[in-house]
C-alpha cells in the first residue's frame, strides 16, 4: 500500500509551516534518513527525513505552499513493486483524510473542554493521629543528644540507615549532634565528606533511589543551596515522574535559620522554600522530645524529607520519653500552650519566643493558645482552623521573611477554611525583610522577638 | 582498527592501543546489530510520530550514537546498574525495557513506563536495572555516583555505569563526583558520549582540551581512555576494561566515546551550527549500523537472508510499540494526584 508522508509537526508550537523545498522529485528512489523536503516552521527551516523506503510516487503539496497544515499529505511514497496507478485516484482523498488520531500537536485532552480542566484535587489526607501522651519515664537531654540517639537507635534498627555530612564522624560533628556515632557504627556508616553539598546531596539520592535510606547533614541548611537542584529536581519529583516505580527515602537535615552574629549569607530560614514544594516532607521540631520523635519518623518514612533543626536550641535541655521505640508522626501538629483569646502559630525556636509573649500576655488578662507546628509540610490545618475557631484570632510567627513565607500559608488556609470565624485580620510576625545584619542591634531588631508578638496579638485583639 | 586512547596514572598518560582482535561470536555480532538497528528504528519512529503531533515536548533522538550503549551493555554484569541524562530512549531499549512501555511514555500514554508522567526523558525500571532518565545536565552522575556507593555499601558485584554528554562534562558536579568516587574507589564507570556538540555549542567552543575529554579525571587519578565509539566492537572491548576495572575494586574509570548524533539537539533544533556536509560525512563513512553489516558481510558470517530476517523483526516490533503507543489510553484523570508521596 502507498505510504503517505504528513507535513510534520517540528516544534512543540508549530501548526502550521510552509514547504519550502522538495529535495527529491516524483520517481526517486528513497531510503530511510533521506531529507526529503525543507520546511519553514515558526521558529526555523528543518528537514524532514524519509521514515521508510520506496518511490517517490507523487508530490501532492509543491514546493513554495505556504500555510501547510500539520499532518496534511505532502506526498505519497510507494513500496517495492508500486506503481504510480495505485494512487491515480488517491490525491483529493488522502489530502482530505486527516490521521485517526489527532490532527495537531496539541494533546487530545486540550481539545476538550474537559471537565478534566477543573478537576477538584482530592480531599486533603487528614493530619495523623497525635503521638499517645507520654506517662511513662522520661530523661532530660539537649536537642542536640536527642537527635543523635534518634539517629543511633534508627541505624541500630536498619542496616540501611547511614549518615553522611562535613565533619559528621571524625570531628564528631560540627555542632556535636553526632557525637559517638563513628565508634558505634564505623566509617562504613559513618560517612566523612568532601566539601562537596550539590554532590555528596546527588549521592545520597542515588543511594536512596537504589533503597539505602541516607541521613544527609548540610553543616547549615545555607550551604544547602549548592544542592538545592539535587533535594527538588532529583530527590522531590522522581517518585512522581516514574509513575510510583522509584522513590527516594532520605533525610537531609542540619540546622536552620539564624544562629548568632554570623551575618546574611549564614543567617536564613528556608522553611518556606522547602515548604513549597510537592514531594517533600518538612520538619522544624522545637523541643527536644519532638526532635527525637520525629527524626526517626522521618528517617523511617520513605519519602524525601527536610529536617530543619537550629542552632541555638541545640543546647536547650527538654524532657524526653526514655524509650527507642517513641516516636512523633510527621504532619501533626502540638498545642503547645491552650488558651482561648488568640492563636499564636509558630514553629522551631519561634515556639520559644511565642510561649514567653503567652506569659506576658496572661499577665495582661489575654489568654493565648500557642501551637507549635512541628511540620510544616504536610500542613495541620486541622489543628490552626479548630484553634482559630476557638479563638477567633491568629497570629503567625517566624524567623523568615514574610514574603510568601509559612505565616503568608497558614493565613490563606484560615481565610480559606475559617474566613467566618476570623475577629480580625491575621497577624504575620516574621523576620525584617532585609538580609541579616551582623551589627548586635541591628540583628536584634531584624529578629522578631517574644515582644513583637506580644504586639500582634494585641493589635489582633485590639487591645491596645 | 587503532581506535583507544587511554590516560591514566598507571598507564602514564597517552598510548594507542594495539589494533584488536574481533572476540565477538557470531552470535554477539548479529545481537549487535539487531539492537543497534532497533535503537535506529525506533528512534526514526519517535522522530515520525513527533511530527504528527502525537509526542510532545522534548524529545532528543540518539540516531547515530547506537554502537555506545550497544557496546557497553554487551559488557555488562546482571546486577550492574545504569543511568543517564535526557538523550535516554537508547539506553532503555538497550538494557532490555520494552519498547512498548517507552514509545508509550513517549506519547504520554497509561501504558508508557511512568504511565505518562515522566515523558522523554523520565523513566526508570527497577527490574532492569535502568535508574533514569534525568532532565538536569550533569544531575544524573552523583546520582550514578550514589548508585556505586549503594553497591559498595550493599558489598554486591556491581558497577554503576552512568553516561554523560561531553556538554555535562563542564558541570561541577561531575568534579564532585569523581573526586568522591575516586577517594572512596566506588565501583563506577563514566561513558562520556562526545557526539561533538552541547546543544548547538561545539566542544571546541565550550570545553578546553576537548580533543582529550578522557583526560578530565587525571586529577583525580581515574584512568580514562577515548574510543571510537562508531565502532561497536571497540566499544565492547573498551567497556569490558572499564568495567573490570570497576568491579576488581580499583575504583572508577572514564571511557570517552567519540560518537556523533544526526539528528539535532532535539526535534525542534534546525542544527544551523554545523554543515550538511559534516553529517552526510559521519553518516557515510563512520555509520556504526553500515560499518558493523560491512564487517559481517565482509567475513561471510551474515547473509541477506540473515539481514532481512532480523530487519523484519526490527521492524515488527518498533511497529507494535508504536500501535500500542497510540492505542494506550491517557493516563486516568486521577492519576494527577497520585504518586507524589509514597504511601499517600
Amino acid at each position: 500500500m502507498p505510504i503517505d508522508i504528513l507535513m510534520p509537526a517540528l516544534s512543540p508550537t508549530m501548526t502550521e509551516g510552509k514547504l519550502a523545498k522538495w529535495l527529491k522529485k516524483e520517481g526517486d528512489e528513497v531510503s530511510a534518513g533521506d531529507v526529503l523536503a525543507e520546511i519553514e516552521t515558526d521558529k526555523a527551516t528543518m528537514e524532514v527525513e524519509a521514515v521508510d523506503e520506496g518511490v517517490l510516487g507523487r508530490i501532492m503539496v509543491p514546493e513554495g505552499s505556504d500555510g501547510v497544515p500539520v499532518n496534511q499529505v505532502i506526498a505519497v511514497l510507494l513500496e517495492d513493486g508500486e506503481d504510480a496507478s495505485a494512487i491515480s485516484d488517491a490525491p483529493k482523498e488522502a489530502a482530505a483524510r486527516q490521521p485517526e488520531q489527532q490532527a495537531g500537536p496539541a494533546p487530545e485532552s486540550a481539545k476538550e473542554p474537559a471537565k478534566e480542566s477543573v478537576l477538584a484535587a482530592p480531599p486533603k489526607e487528614p493530619a495523623p493521629e497525635a503521638e499517645p501522651e507520654w506517662t511513662g519515664a522520661t530523661v532530660k537531654q539537649t536537642v542536640r543528644e536527642a537527635l543523635r540517639d534518634a539517629m543511633a537507635e534508627e541505624m541500630r534498627n536498619d542496616a540501611r540507615v547511614f549518615l553522611m555530612g562535613e565533619e559528621v564522624a571524625e570531628y564528631q560533628g560540627a555542632y556535636k549532634v553526632s557525637q559517638g556515632l563513628l565508634d558505634e557504627f564505623g566509617a562504613r556508616r559513618v560517612v566523612d565528606t568532601p566539601i562537596t553539598e550539590h554532590g555528596f546531596a546527588g549521592l545520597g539520592v542515588g543511594a536512596s533511589m537504589y533503597g539505602l535510606r541516607p541521613i544527609v547533614e548540610f553543616m547549615t541548611f545555607n550551604f544547602a543551596m549548592q544542592a538545592v537542584d539535587q533535594i527538588i529536581n532529583s530527590a522531590a519529583k522522581t517518585h512522581y515522574m516514574s509513575g510510583g516505580q522509584v522513590s527516594s527515602p532520605i533525610v537531609f537535615r542540619g540546622p536552620n535559620g539564624a544562629a548568632a552574629r554570623v551575618a546574611a549569607q549564614h543567617s536564613q530560614c528556608y522553611a518556606s522554600w522547602y515548604a513549597h514544594v510537592p514531594g517533600l516532607k518538612v520538619v522544624a521540631p522545637y523541643t527536644a522530645a519532638d526532635a527525637k520523635g520525629l527524626l526517626k519518623s522521618a528517617i523511617r518514612d520513605d519519602n524525601p524529607v527536610i529536617f530543619l533543626e537550629n542552632e541555638i536550641l541545640y543546647g536547650q535541655s527538654f524532657e524526653v520519653p526514655d524509650s527507642k521505640d517513641w516516636t512523633v508522626p510527621l504532619g501533626k501538629a502540638r498545642i503547645a500552650r491552650p488558651g482561648k483569646d488568640v492563636t499564636i502559630v509558630a514553629f522551631s525556636i519561634m515556639v520559644g519566643k511565642a510561649m514567653e509573649a503567652a506569659e506576658k500576655l496572661a499577665e495582661e488578662g489575654i489568654d493565648a493558645e500557642v501551637i507549635d507546628l512541628r511540620t510544616l509540610r504536610p500542613l495541620d490545618s486541622e489543628t490552626i482552623v479548630a484553634s482559630v475557631q476557638k479563638t477567633n484570632r491568629l497570629v503567625t510567627c517566624e524567623e523568615g521573611w514574610g514574603y510568601a513565607g509559612i505565616g503568608s500559608e497558614v493565613a490563606a488556609v484560615v481565610m480559606e477554611q475559617a474566613f467566618d470565624w476570623l475577629d480580625a485580620p491575621v497577624k504575620r510576625i516574621c523576620g525584617v525583610d532585609v538580609p541579616m545584619p551582623y551589627a548586635a542591634n541591628l540583628e536584634a531588631l531584624a529578629l522578631p522577638q517574644s515582644d513583637s508578638i506580644v504586639a500582634g496579638a494585641k493589635e489582633v485583639c485590639y487591645r491596645g | 582498527m587503532a581506535n583507544t586512547k587511554a590516560s591514566g596514572t598507571k598507564s602514564g598518560g597517552k598510548r594507542k592501543a594495539a589494533a584488536a582482535p574481533i572476540k565477538a561470536s557470531v552470535e554477539d555480532l548479529q545481537t549487535y546489530y539487531r539492537d543497534m538497528l532497533l535503537i535506529r528504528r525506533f528512534e526514526e519512529k519517535a522522530g515520525q510520530m513527533y511530527g504528527m503531533g502525537l509526542i510532545g515536548g522534548f524529545c532528543h533522538l540518539y540516531i547515530g550514537q547506537e554502537a555506545v550503549v550497544v557496546g557497553v551493555q554487551a559488557a555488562m554484569g546482571p546486577k550492574d546498574t545504569v543511568l543517564t541524562s535526557y538523550r535516554d530512549h537508547a539506553h532503555m531499549l538497550a538494557c532490555g525495557m520494552d519498547p512498548k512501555g517507552v514509545m508509550a511514555e513517549l506519547t504520554g500514554r497509561e501504558g508508557g513506563y511512568s504511565k505518562g508522567k515522566g515523558g522523554s526523558m523520565h523513566m526508570f525500571s527497577h527490574e532492569k536495572r535502568f535508574y533514569g532518565g534525568h532532565g538536569i545536565v550533569g544531575a544524573q552522575v552523583p546520582i550514578g555516583t550514589g548508585l556505586a556507593f549503594a553497591h559498595r555499601y550493599l558489598d554486591e558485584d556491581a558497577v554503576s555505569v552512568t553516561y554523560l554528554g561531553d556538554g555535562a562534562l563542564n558541570q561541577g558536579q561531575v568534579y564532585e563526583s569523581f573526586n568522591m568516587a575516586a577517594l572512596w574507589s566506588l565501583p563506577a564507570v563514566y561513558v562520556i558520549e562526545n557526539n561533538k556538540y552541547g546543544m548547538g555549542t561545539s566542544i571546541e567552543r565550550s570545553s578546553a582540551k576537548s580533543t582529550e575529554l578522557y583526560h578530565r579525571g587525571q586529577a583525580y587519578g581515574i584512568p580514562g581512555v577515548q574510543v571510537d565509539g562508531m565502532d561497536v566492537l571497540a566499544v565492547r572491548e573498551a567497556a569490558d576494561k572499564a568495567l573490570g576495572h570497576a568491579r576488581s575494586g580499583k575504583g572508577p574509570y572514564i571511557v570517552e566515546m567519540l560518537t556523533y548524533r544526526y539528528r539535532g539537539h532535539s526535534m525542534s533544533d534546525p542544527a544551523k551550527y554545523r554543515s550538511k556536509e559534516e553529517v552526510q560525512k559521519v553518516r557515510q563513512e563512520r555509520d556504526p549500523i553500515e560499518r558493523l553489516r560491512g564487517i559481517m558481510t565482509e567475513r561471510k558470517v551474515m547473509d541477506e537472508a540473515k539481514l532481512k530476517e532480523i530487519d523484519k523483526e526490527v521492524k515488527g516490533i518498533v511497529s507494535e510499540a508504536a500501535d500500542f503507543a497510540q492505542a494506550s489510553p491517557e493516563p486516568d484523570v486521577s492519576e494527577l494526584y497520585t504518586d507524589v508521596y509514597v504511601g499517600a
